[in-house]
């Protein structure tokens, strides 16, 4: 029997084909036709460039499926076109003697939301459609010239969950060796290698003098084997004909070079021909493949760049967690996604590198919030993230939909808790926080603590998990309960680094539980494990005390070049006390109605932290918010003020109402709130920075704004109407394809809910037009909307 | 074939983003120009303009016009196309980083959104007239001024006949939505006739019927 492709790429160097695209143009492909048609209409013109390939010297040959999709083909014609191109495939293998076939995916044409308009699970189904009508014909999959880490997410699970045959990856750097969306190389692997595929690479976009410069970074940071597919450098027309600018002989040059550098896998892209590949494999054959290294470097990642947690200690912020922060428990509850992106924002600034982000708060929905929310910090902030749950639905969801390789709190000794874990881990991909205790609860002693570290890796090795993807937690608990507890922790430190070779974090905070001036110590303590070779802490990055044991820490043991980090530290901290000394001397002549006419944020916020000291909430906004917003607003009516002014004055208001809804999370009291508004942008659009305006003056006057998004299907309004009871629903379009969709959409709520008055806007409205299609108001601005629903709230409507 | 050209620099005009922002005429004060600054520099960064093109016949018959795989009866295009025996089609975007920092600024920053709006339009603006520019060095003739799906009567189903040949997603990561938008947002898709005469019709907007349109180029 044939040896099976990893086998086979085991052995040493092993050939993919070259371009398809240019191959079938000179047979005739005419522009805009869809190749994959060709399997069906050309299959001999198909199997004869296979058969060229293989007799080339390429070990394997990959389908003419770059396209075949649901979103280009439908069904019926699909599975012919799929059927077809393994059929060619097989056939020129067959006639060969020798050669794999192997199944090629390319992306599938849609960019993946928030950017574009295509959801994760769509993607996933899409992909699953095609891989689902391989079988056993193809003896691998090829995910080829991705642009996107998402997309390659969702064809990898695609692959994985639809079909046994291994799962290759290329995906397409730019000259910066980043992906069009951003990630880099460690980033990639870091996914891939976490989603479990076979072998990672490159392909097209650049020629392969580029890419050849690429390749001992990927060789570096990658356990798997590498793949390499240039381009035949980049096309140009001579005399009517496209030419690529890279002969065969500088590009069989190249692939030598990429292989010289620990590249195992080489084909070609667009402009290569049998005959790139011919001399490549000439070139080539004498030299011997380098071996692939399992590479002991922790990665985590987010959609663009990579956390690497090795020599220096890492900082991972745990702000994000509702236990004990009266203010996020009622912002995740409230579903106010703008007070957590801000808390995300915050620690990114103070120097967190990766965020804990846990939404535990009873009663809540934490499967859909845990998703929800990582989803949207990774929309605002590059850090990776470290999903916090005890719940393993929660995690799940969370892993499947984040987009890169999280950390993951946390796994611990207990059976119950490895069984559930773990499969995730191994399916998703993680580096994942695992608590030293188990059903006999917390050893007292570090030999104690290091045993269920030791229990626990071994278990994860079944799941093929490394340990290199394991962070141990030694537990630190209150030195005020346990004097000798801190003592256990840091032993443990020691010995879980030293014996067990594996990185360690921890919660720090936790050894000053029921001690006063808790940071004082707790930093001590910080000082101390970091000297024992802690790997992470999950703290408040904006604790000074804790930076000045973390910089002081990096600078003492040479960690800090010219102690540059340190010394731009510690000036903070000196200028921190007289900026606090400028901030009173000008806080006297600005008054908050002031700071917001003339938008102003930082003195806005300052001016309402300073006059919650003697007046109520009620009469900030009445007697000095509103009145600026009205003269602001006035102004815009009256062409005197622009938009941009408009929006600083909104920005200058919301701090001040964030003043104020801290004091009242302080002091327990209760926003007032006009009404509720449901604010959408209409399906098929996806516009909504007018949305988004209308939406943050309208919060500026008090109403409770639910806000649906773009792109927001007629029965989800419907149902916001209806569970909300607003009395008011504002709807934007911009574009005039999209205007049948809001008159559908009003339809639909006159139907369920007749009493909510509906007001539509968007640059293609009218007037006219929106009495044409059933609305009560047009909004012709931004402020015309607030008008408008403060004469409904009002009664006047 | 398909051509792609990236650019690493692109020129921005102040004014052409406080006109998107709806100043017309009209002085902006410095700390919305301060902003407008800030943003624009922000923005700079993230850029990874590209374009990708190919040239092609413009075929007549009746009242249809085919340019490549766009066959239309669209009035203006023919208009635009008076004469012109070829034309070029291209699809240009600044990248999807003006994207990421629109959705970032859509969920925390108002101001900077509707900055950012601006910025990106001039930049995709800034890069389809570079490009024109180029093109207009290589041809042996005069060029029209762009026009794209969506302008005048050229209806947005243009777009995926000009996907279908230009293959975007692919070459340059320009995608096509269900609703016929593009991603990443800030991209352009035009055509531009190759003349034998010199145009009489020197700007864009010129030749446009929406003379209300609240972005009119006046000059």
């Amino acid at each position: 029997m044939k040896e099976t492709i990893l086998t086979a790429i085991e052995r040493g160097a092993f050939f993919l084909d070259g371009g398809f695209g240019t191959m079938l143009q000179e047979r005739g492909l005419a522009a805009g036709e869809l190749p994959e048609r060709w399997n069906v209409s050309h299959a001999e013109a198909v199997e004869e460039i296979h058969a060229a390939y293989l007799s080339a010297g390429a070990n394997a040959i990959t389908t003419n499926t770059f396209g075949a999709n649901l979103l280009h083909y439908g069904r019926e014609e699909l599975r012919q076109v799929v059927s077809a191109a393994l059929g060619c495939a097989r056939r020129a293998v067959e006639r060969a003697g020798r050669g794999y076939v192997v199944f090629d995916v390319g992306p599938c044409g849609r960019l993946l939301k928030p950017y574009g308009d295509l959801g994760f699970e769509d993607a996933v189904s899409l992909f699953a459609e095609t891989v689902k009508l391989v079988g056993d014909r193809a003896d691998a999959i090829l995910i080829e010239t991705m642009n996107d880490s998402y997309e390659t997410k969702a064809a990898v699970l695609a692959a994985k969950e639809n079909s046994d045959l291994p799962v290759f990856v290329t995906n397409v750097y730019g000259k910066d060796g980043k992906l069009m969306t951003g990630a880099d190389i460690p980033a990639m692997t870091a996914l891939l290698e976490g989603l479990r595929v076979n072998a990672i690479g490159m392909n097209c976009s650049l020629g392969s003098g580029h890419m050849a410069e690429l390749v001992p970074k990927m060789v570096a940071y990658s356990s798997l084997p590498v793949i390499v597919q240039p381009n035949a450098g980049l096309p140009r027309e001579e005399n009517g004909r496209t030419v690529f600018d890279e002969d065969e002989e500088v590009f069989a040059h190249n692939l030598a070079r990429c292989l010289k550098s620990g590249a195992r896998i080489l084909g070609g892209c667009c402009g290569t021909t049998p005959e790139h590949i011919r001399r490549a494999v000439g070139l080539c054959k004498p030299l011997s493949a380098l071996p692939v290294k399992e590479k002991r470097i922790t990665l985590a990642s987010s959609y663009s760049r990579a956390l690497e947690i090795g020599d220096a200690p890492v900082l991972i912020g745990e702000r994000l967690n509702p236990t004990g922060k009266k203010r996020l428990r009622a912002a995740l509850t409230d579903g106010d996604t703008e007070y957590v992106l801000g808390e995300a924002l915050r620690q990114a600034e103070q120097g967190a590198q990766a965020l804990d982000v846990n939404v535990g708060v009873p009663g809540l929905d934490e499967v859909r919030t845990l998703a929800d929310t990582a989803l949207a910090i990774q929309t605002v902030t590059e850090l990776p993230l470290q999903l916090d749950s005890s719940s393993p639905a929660a995690l799940e969801r969370a892993m499947r939909l984040y987009n890169g390789k999280p950390l993951v709190n946390s796994v611990n000794g207990k059976r119950e808790s490895m069984d559930a874990i773990f499969p995730l881990v191994q399916k998703y991909g993680g580096v994942l926080v695992c608590l030293t205790l188990d059903e006999s609860g917390i050893p007292d002693t570090a030999e104690g603590r290091l045993a269920i570290a030791e229990k626990i890796a071994r278990e994860a090795e079944k799941y093929g998990i490394a340990k290199k993807d394991l962070l141990f937690d030694p537990l630190a608990m209150a030195v005020s309960a346990d004097a000798s507890a801190p003592k256990t922790t840091l032993d443990a430190l020691t010995l879980i680094g030293e014996r067990l070779g594996a990185h360690t974090v921890l919660g720090v905070s936790n050894v000053s539980f029921g001690l006063p001036n808790r940071e004082a110590i707790a930093s001590a303590f910080y000082a101390l494990a970091l000297d024992r070779g802690l790997s992470a802490a999950i703290l408040n990055p904006a604790s000074a005390e804790m930076k000045k044991s973390y910089l002081g820490y990096l600078a003492l043991t040479g960690r800090d070049a010219n102690c540059a980090r340190y010394i731009a530290f510690a000036e903070t901290l000196t200028t921190s006390v007289t900026s606090q000394a400028a901030q009173k001397e000008t806080k006297e002549d600005d008054s908050l109605r002031g700071a917001i006419v003339s938008g102003r944020t930082e003195h806005a916020a300052r001016a309402a932290e300073e006059l919650l000291k003697t007046r109520s909430p009620l009469e900030l906004i009445d007697g000095e918010i509103v009145p600026a917003l009205d003269e602001v607003g006035k102004g815009f009516e009256e062409k005197r003020v622009y938009l941009p002014r408009l929006l600083m004055s909104a920005e200058a208001a919301k701090a001040a109402f964030s003043r104020i809804k801290d004091h009242l999370a302080r002091t327990g009291g209760d926003e007032t709130k006009k009404c509720t508004v449901v604010l959408a942008t209409v399906k098929g659009d996806v516009h909504d920075i007018g949305k988004n305006i209308v939406k943050a003056l309208l919060e500026n006057y008090s109403f409770d704004v639910i806000d649906l998004g773009k792109d927001v299907p007629p029965e989800r309004v419907a149902e916001a109407v209806v569970d909300s009871g607003a009395p008011v629903l504002g709807l934007s379009a911009l574009m005039t394809t999209t205007v049948p969709a809001m008159e559908e959409t009003i339809a639909l709520v006159r139907k369920v809910a007749p009493q909510c008055r509906i007001i539509v806007g968007g640059a293609v409205l009218t007037e006219e037009y929106a009495n044409k299609i059933g609305a009560d108001a047009y909004g012709k601005d931004a402020m015309a909307s607030v008008r408008y629903c403060e004469r409904v709230y009002g009664g006047k409507v | 074939m398909i051509g792609i050209r990236h650019f690493s620099a692109l020129p921005f005009s102040e004014r052409e983003a406080l006109r998107y922002l709806g100043y017309r005429g009209v002085q902006a004060d410095g700390e919305t120009l301060s902003a407008l600054e800030s943003v624009r520099a922000e923005a700079e960064r993230a850029l990874l303009p590209a374009v990708c093109w190919t040239e092609t016949d413009v075929v007549r018959a009746g009242n249809a016009l085919t340019v490549g795989t766009v066959t239309t009866e669209s009035g203006g295009l023919r208009r635009n196309l008076r004469s012109c025996a070829r034309a070029y089609v291209f699809a240009a975007t600044v990248g999807v980083g003006i994207d990421r920092l629109l959705v970032r600024y859509g969920r925390t920053d108002a101001l900077k959104c509707a900055l950012l709006q601006a910025v990106g339009a001039t930049y995709v603006e800034a890069l389809c007239d570079a490009f024109c520019d180029w093109l207009a060095e290589r041809t042996d003739g005069y060029l029209r001024p762009r026009f794209s799906p969506g302008y005048g009567d050229l209806s947005l189903e243009t777009q995926r006949d000009i996907f279908r040949l230009l293959t975007p997603e692919k070459r340059i990561g320009v995608t096509l939505n269900a609703s016929l938008l593009m991603s990443p947002s800030k991209s352009v898709t035009a055509i531009v006739g190759i003349s034998p005469t010199p145009c009489s019709v020197a700007k864009r907007c010129a030749d446009c019927e929406n003379a209300t349109c609240e972005y009119r180029d006046e000059l």
